[in-house]
């Protein structure tokens, strides 16, 4: 029996729409990256959509976004558009991080999305300070710091954990665990696979949740994120799903086995909410067809934009590594008050 | 007013929080044990837990969030208790504070502050005598300064809480108890500028930080020898002040270094290319270097005194530059 949608029809049909969009805007980039248009690292959020999409309608505009190198969903659930995230890929000026960054690297301050980070784990002593930043500033705010499972093993996780608790910040703690750290599967690195039963260990508040379902997904962001406004803590969410190709374009995935693969998409989270919609109702053919033709021209825009963008110049290499370039005056005692980010 | 290197950085730490309400002191024991070299001392119960934090033995945490703050408004000085621990948080020193702004094609402004305890001398042996700051000069995005006087001590750290990048300051450990005199209303120092602290006609000793002091002390010996040695206070290590380097060397023809790291693939190899790409037509003898020996630090205090450059030491190399061993 097809279990029953909660959301309202508009709430339901957006969510359906920005998996869709992250689906075939990563198919996309797949056959940009075959076609030699986009290189070095490209890793693929197919599978995973349900948690970026599920997630973002919790944050506000001004709540922070920490990611990971498989960030693209979550670019674009944030609100990059798809055209600056193509153009970023290809190396062009128009990107989001200038074409400095590529794949791994989104950047966009104005949506307060800080990347994009290509260390496993860097980036949660980074959100642990956005945090601090927000509740010395007094800010109502919430600062989301999306990785993987992998990052558990880290140290950097075990030390921003503690230090995010210990000091009540308003981060999510929010773990995509996808059972796989590149190739090796989380029951053979981790002497306790039960992720939420560490954020116990701090005394952290977590969840643990079913993340090929897009609305569990939405309704556990909402709890997570109301938590930490509430109560002014951290919380830690762990949200299962599964990446239906490999880590990224170069993994031949020898770790795993195809029947595995199959199981989990038949938990596709795109074709298991249109079902659900359909059966409730809310959607038919032709709005799913719908929602498609209008994605697929928001991603041939993307990629004509890409095309034509346009390279720095080779002059300009050595800017953006110093505010302050080597050589410059010092500054001038700067105002004081709350800087944009 | 008389006072110490030490003292001088707490006027600095005290000053700048009471004139910036974004300032604020986090790293281990700098609050209630009042800094592991007194530096912090009474600045918790001036200030309070909010402006003088407390951290766990959690270096890339605290580290990492001291970058994240200073994205986030703020502007946070992260003490790491010496180098040495620094290897802890590279991660976050190198792949984020150093590189975000880039990587975000310079969208991301990171005007984070980090001082860290310097150098050996103390018999504290290899772990806790290491001087790392050719590692952190290595790496563009950062700042990298060596206050060795007291004028510095004290004048550095507002120009570095002034700066839109990530600036490191090494304080030496020997020289907290540095005594000296220094005017009450002692300002900013630049974080740019190389210094020529004792003006010279024969050779320069070119040095930074910790080996300053000993680098002045064999100045006066040399004097008395008849060698007229300039010395110049590096100050800044990343960026090097490449036309005062020049500058002194033209006017002098001889250059030895001095400095506290290990020599092979160190500051004083970078020193030493600059000369030769921007002097080299100057010169009369080429130029040496006399730095750490290739060893771990020993503890006991024979070994230890005998791999870090001493006085001594610096006054031998200098005659044997001069022809006059």
């Amino acid at each position: 029996m097809t279990q029953p949608i909660r959301l309202g029809r508009d709430t339901a049909v957006a969510l359906l729409r920005q998996m869709i969009r992250i689906r075939r805007f990563e198919e996309k980039c797949a056959e940009a990256y075959s076609a030699g248009k986009i290189r070095g690292f490209l890793h693929l959020y197919i599978g995973e959509e349900a948690v970026a999409s599920g997630v973002m309608p919790a944050l506000r505009a001004d709540d922070a976004v920490v990611a990971t190198y498989r960030e693209h969903g979550h670019a674009l659930a944030r609100g990059l558009s798809a055209e600056s995230i193509m153009a970023e890929m290809y190396g062009k000026r128009e990107g989001c991080s200038l074409g400095r960054g590529g794949s791994m690297h989104l950047f966009d301050a104005s949506h307060r999305f800080y990347g994009g980070n290509a260390i496993v784990a860097g980036g949660l002593p980074v959100a642990v300070g956005l945090g601090l930043a927000d509740k010395m500033l007094a800010r109502d705010r919430v600062t989301a710091c999306f990785f993987g499972e992998g990052a558990v093993a880290e140290g950097e996780f075990h030390e921003s954990m503690n230090l995010a608790e210990l000091w009540k910040l308003p981060v999510l703690f929010l773990c995509e665990n996808n059972f796989y750290a590149m190739g090796t599967a989380l029951e053979r690195s981790e002497s306790d696979t039960d992720l939420a039963a560490k954020a116990a260990s701090y005394n952290m508040a977590a969840a643990s949740v079913d993340g090929m379902d897009v609305e569990a997904v939405y309704f556990a962001a909402r709890e997570a994120v109301d938590t930490i406004r509430r109560l002014s803590v951290p919380y830690f969410l762990e949200v299962q799903t599964y990446r239906f190709r490999a880590h990224s374009m170069f993994d031949p995935e020898l770790y795993r086995s195809k029947a595995e693969v199959e199981k989990w998409r038949k938990h596709c989270p795109i074709e298991g909410f249109a079902r659900r919609m359909r059966a409730a109702g809310l959607l038919g053919d032709a709005e799913v067809a719908g929602l498609e033709a209008e994605v697929a021209q928001e991603i041939a825009r993307a990629v004509t934009f890409a095309e034509a963008g346009t390279l720095e110049p080779v002059e300009d290499l050595e800017k953006h590594v110093y505010g302050r370039a080597p050589g410059a005056p010092p500054a001038g005692r700067q105002e004081q008050g709350e800087r944009l980010w | 007013m008389k006072t110490t290197y030490r003292e001088c950085v707490r006027q600095a730490l005290r000053e700048a929080i009471q004139r910036d309400p974004r300032v604020f002191l986090m790293g281990e024991d700098v609050g209630r044990y009042g800094g592991s070299y007194a530096c912090s001392k009474g600045l918790l119960e001036e200030f309070g837990e909010e402006r003088i934090r407390d951290t766990p033995l959690s270096e890339a945490a605290f580290v990492g969030a001291g970058i994240g703050a200073a994205m986030g408004g703020l502007r946070p000085i992260v003490e790491v208790m010496t180098v040495n621990f620094s290897l802890l948080a590279l991660d976050q020193i190198l792949n984020n504070a150093a590189t975000l702004r880039h990587m975000s094609g310079g969208q991301v402004e990171i005007p984070l502050v980090i001082r860290m305890a310097t150098g050996g001398g103390r018999q504290l042996a290899a772990q806790h005598s290491h001087s790392l700051e050719c590692f952190y000069a290595h790496i563009p995005g950062l700042r990298v300064v060596a206050p060795g006087t007291l004028e510095d001590a004290r004048g550095m750290l507002w120009s570095a809480l002034e700066d839109p990048d990530p600036v490191i300051i090494f304080e030496h450990a020997l020289l907290y108890n540095l005594e000296g005199e220094l005017p009450d209303d002692a300002g900013a120092t630049d974080i740019d500028r190389a210094k020529v602290r004792r003006p010279g006609r024969e050779l320069t000793l070119i040095t930074y930080g910790g080996s300053l002091v000993k680098c002045l002390q064999a100045a006066e010996a040399l004097a008395k020898d008849g060698i007229e040695a300039e010395v110049l206070d590096l100050r800044a290590l990343r960026p090097l002040d490449s036309e005062a380097i020049r500058a002194s060397v033209a006017k002098t023809r001889r250059a030895l270094i001095v400095d506290e790291g290990w020599k092979s693939v160190g500051l004083s190899a970078e020193i030493m290319a600059r000369i030769l790409e921007d002097a080299f037509y100057e010169l009369d003898a080429p130029p040496r270097r006399l730095c750490t020996r290739e060893v771990p630090i020993p503890y006991a205090r024979h070994l230890e005194d005998a791999a870090i450059p001493q006085v001594a030491g610096i006054v031998r190399a200098a005659k044997e530059l001069m022809g006059r061993a």
